[in-house]
């Protein structure tokens, strides 16, 4: 169900509308990355830690502008027959003895007949360089530091002029190039060849007031008080020396699932029964296990009646 | 640095910039250009690229508040999280007052490939004492005889590959030195996900296949295979520079930096009581430079040891950036923590579960007597997969053969804790 392809956006502001109109509430640095990014032709390159909304810009871009959001996911092992394309060799063994059966044997027209279009099967960096009624479509390339250096290189050409090499067919082109999120949770540095093409932003974790609109808009039935501790108790927790500071996912979580608790504030019991939706590591778990969340709790309604 | 760095106030560059169109955006583009050329001394690599997106960025978002334009710039310019930091300096400095940026070079000149050196601070000093003072004290005559024969014969490597370390002299040390280059590290290969056509592979390679039997026809198919492809695993290298390792420090970067060299993804990390991060200074081609610049980067040479606190930061800054895709880490320490308590057992525990093989060397092992009695030494020792000596050139080099494939029963570190047992 997506809306209608919609022209590009003219401004930071209208930039950071368009994300506001599809509840990603990013702040002014990263829309006027976008912006740059949709104005300039140029790939984006999201780095941050996990579960700050990296993923999430591609999928918002794609949805507000309207245009088909194809993913390429990736992992270790990742080579160019899953991610750009492969060549269908039933088809192509099938028409190979067909011929045989005519006895119609002339290898040139034959090995020009098989590698074609038609024998091709296109994976995800192919299908983005394709033509689409509703405008270029949005790649996301997730988690790019999962592959290995080697799958770098395939990207560049891909990056830089928006085509692919097929070495029996030639090359392909977009005639529009593609809108191109990468994303990277920094497990491995990423090549400065590719960094080179792409405009870089480093997502942080959001401030406690953006956060705090991030959760409410998020999470609609939370109330006004449970949502101001959350967001103050999870500024706190990444202040701590935690091995895995809990991302805006992590406070989302939470938010919800003390919502679906009935929970009107916090109170040590169920903050301490519901950490796992929040911390992810057992040490980071015992670290506020005893008093430790507790003191944490009396520590955020201090702060918040000092701010009223 | 050579380069003309004061801002001028006209259209001067040669080529005419797509931003500038003379008068108020010409001088825009001027400074963009210097601004770019700031960054660049600053050590953050901005190419002639680079300064021409800027331009066209500055002129698709219109300069509006200076936050916007500041982002404008940062989008462009700023290719790794870490260079944010200098980036923001700069830009504050350089387009609040131009005046500002001889003290915008003084500051950032530290960082700049190949400017003027800095003086030298007082770490750097120090460590020269730290590492040569030792040295110096121990030429004594009988060592003297050996400087004499000046050629290189069989016997003297013999003696050179069972010396120790740290009573070698100062001809004895360059000697290692060139011995330690040429150490290959030789492969230790794993296998990846990754196929690559192969003769004796177990799946069909349909492509090659194809194509082969083009050549045909189609008349018979003539099946090519793939296998895995194997690749060598990142090392990582986490060397004590603490006080009771001095002696051996110096040539351990030696090793280090002929390592980096030879290796794609090398990642050295220097600890005493806090951790820091030497590998790009490692990266420099010349060994004397990569070390000048490794001192120059460490402020806890030849201090105490915080085994624990600096694997504590390794393991929260560096492991999940550094380890992944089966990594090897060389922890190299003697192992007498200060006060070894549960934490010791913890990180170390955590770092051997992250990485795909932990091997410990220790210098220590020299001793013939050996025994893993030190407290530190028992907490660490179930935790790591080997437990290897690294004292003179003839164990780097056994190091480097057992590198290449998992080493037998030499380095199993549960024969050092039967033996204590």
């Amino acid at each position: 169900m997506t809306k209608p392809a919609r022209t590009l956006p003219q401004s930071i502001d209208a930039t950071q509308h368009l994300l506001g109109e599809a509840d990603y509430l990013a702040d002014r640095s990263l829309a006027t990355v976008l912006f740059l990014a949709l104005r300039m032709g140029r790939p984006i390159f999201l780095e941050g830690e996990a579960g700050v909304g990296k993923t999430e810009i591609a999928k918002v871009l794609a949805t507000t502008l309207g245009r088909r959001l194809i993913r390429l996911q990736c992992y270790e092992g990742l080579d160019v027959s899953a991610a750009v394309y492969e060549w269908n060799y039933a088809e192509q063994m099938i028409a190979i003895r067909l011929a045989e059966a005519e006895g119609n044997i002339d290898r040139d027209r034959l090995s020009h007949d098989v590698f074609s279009d038609r024998f091709l099967i296109k994976r995800p960096l192919l299908q983005a360089l394709e033509p689409d009624t509703a405008g270029p479509p949005v790649l996301l390339i997730d988690e790019l530091d999962r592959t290995d250096e080697a799958f770098e290189a395939f990207l560049l050409e891909v990056l830089a002029d928006f085509q692919v090499t097929i070495p029996e067919m030639g090359t392909v082109t977009a005639e529009h190039p593609p809108i191109v999120v990468i994303t990277s949770n920094r497990t491995r540095e990423i090549h400065d060849a590719l960094k080179r093409r792409c405009l870089y932003h480093w997502v942080d974790y959001p401030s406690a007031e953006r956060e705090l609109n991030i959760v409410r808009t998020k999470v609609p039935g939370i109330g006004k008080r449970l949502s101001q501790e959350v967001v103050h108790f999870v500024q706190a927790l990444r202040k701590q020396d935690l091995f895995k500071a809990p991302g805006v996912a992590e406070t989302l979580d939470w938010a919800s699932a003390l919502t679906e608790l009935d929970a009107v504030a916090l109170d040590p019991t169920t903050v301490s029964d519901t950490l796992g939706v929040l911390l992810k590591y057992q040490d980071d778990i015992a670290r506020l296990e005893g008093g430790a969340a507790k003191e944490l709790i009396e520590q955020v309604r201090a702060e918040l009646r000092a701010a009223e | 640095m050579a380069e003309p760095l004061a801002p001028s106030q006209s259209g001067s560059a040669g080529r005419p910039s797509p931003a500038s169109g003379g008068g108020e955006s010409g001088r825009l583009a001027d400074n963009i250009v210097h601004f770019a050329r700031a960054l660049r001394a600053a050590g953050i690599p901005v190419g002639p690229g680079a300064v021409l997106d800027a331009l066209a960025a500055v002129q698709a978002a219109g300069v509006g508040t200076k936050d916007d334009f500041y982002w404008t710039l940062h989008a462009v310019f700023v290719k790794r999280h870490e260079h944010s930091v200098i980036f923001a300096q700069a830009f504050r400095i350089f387009f609040r007052k131009r005046g500002f940026l001889d003290q915008l070079m003084a500051m950032m000149l530290p960082q700049a490939p190949g400017g003027p050196p800095p003086p030298p601070p007082p770490a750097a000093t120090r460590v020269q004492e730290a590492l040569f003072s030792d040295v110096k004290d121990r030429l004594k005559p009988e060592q003297r005889e050996v400087e004499l024969d000046t050629t290189f014969t069989v016997s003297d490597r013999e003696l050179l590959q069972k010396k120790d370390f740290a009573q070698m002299s100062a001809d004895e040390i360059a000697a290692a030195r060139i011995a330690i280059k040429r150490m290959v590290l030789s492969l230790d290969e794993v296998k990846t996900r990754r196929l690559t056509p192969h003769r004796h592979g177990h799946i069909i390679d349909m492509r090659r296949t194809l194509r082969a039997s083009m050549k045909a026809g189609g008349a018979f198919i003539d099946l090519k295979y793939l296998g895995p492809k194997t690749r060598l695993p990142p090392i990582v290298a986490l060397l004590d520079i603490s006080g009771s390792m001095s002696d051996y420090t110096r040539l351990f970067l030696h090793f280090l930096h002929a390592v980096t060299d030879a290796r794609k993804r090398v990642h050295s990390f220097l600890f005493g009581t806090r951790l820091t991060n030497v590998t790009r200074s490692l990266k420099a081609r010349d060994p004397d430079e990569a070390l000048a610049a490794c001192s120059a980067s460490v402020l806890d040479w030849s201090g105490g040891t915080r085994i624990a606190t600096s694997l504590h930061a390794f393991n929260k800054a560096w492991a999940r950036r550094v380890l992944g895709q089966g990594a090897i880490v060389l922890l190299i320490t003697d192992g007498l923590e200060r006060d070894p308590d549960d934490r010791l057992a913890f990180e170390i525990d955590r770092l051997h579960r992250s990485c795909r093989r932990l091997v410990w060397l220790n210098p220590l092992l020299r001793f013939e007597g050996f025994e893993a009695k030190a407290k530190g030494i028992q907490t660490m020792l179930p935790h790591v997969d080997e437990f290897r000596p690294i004292h003179n050139l003839e164990s780097m080099t056994e190091l480097c053969r057992a590198l290449s494939a998992h080493g037998g029963q030499a380095g199993d570190p549960k024969e050092w804790l039967r033996r204590v047992a």
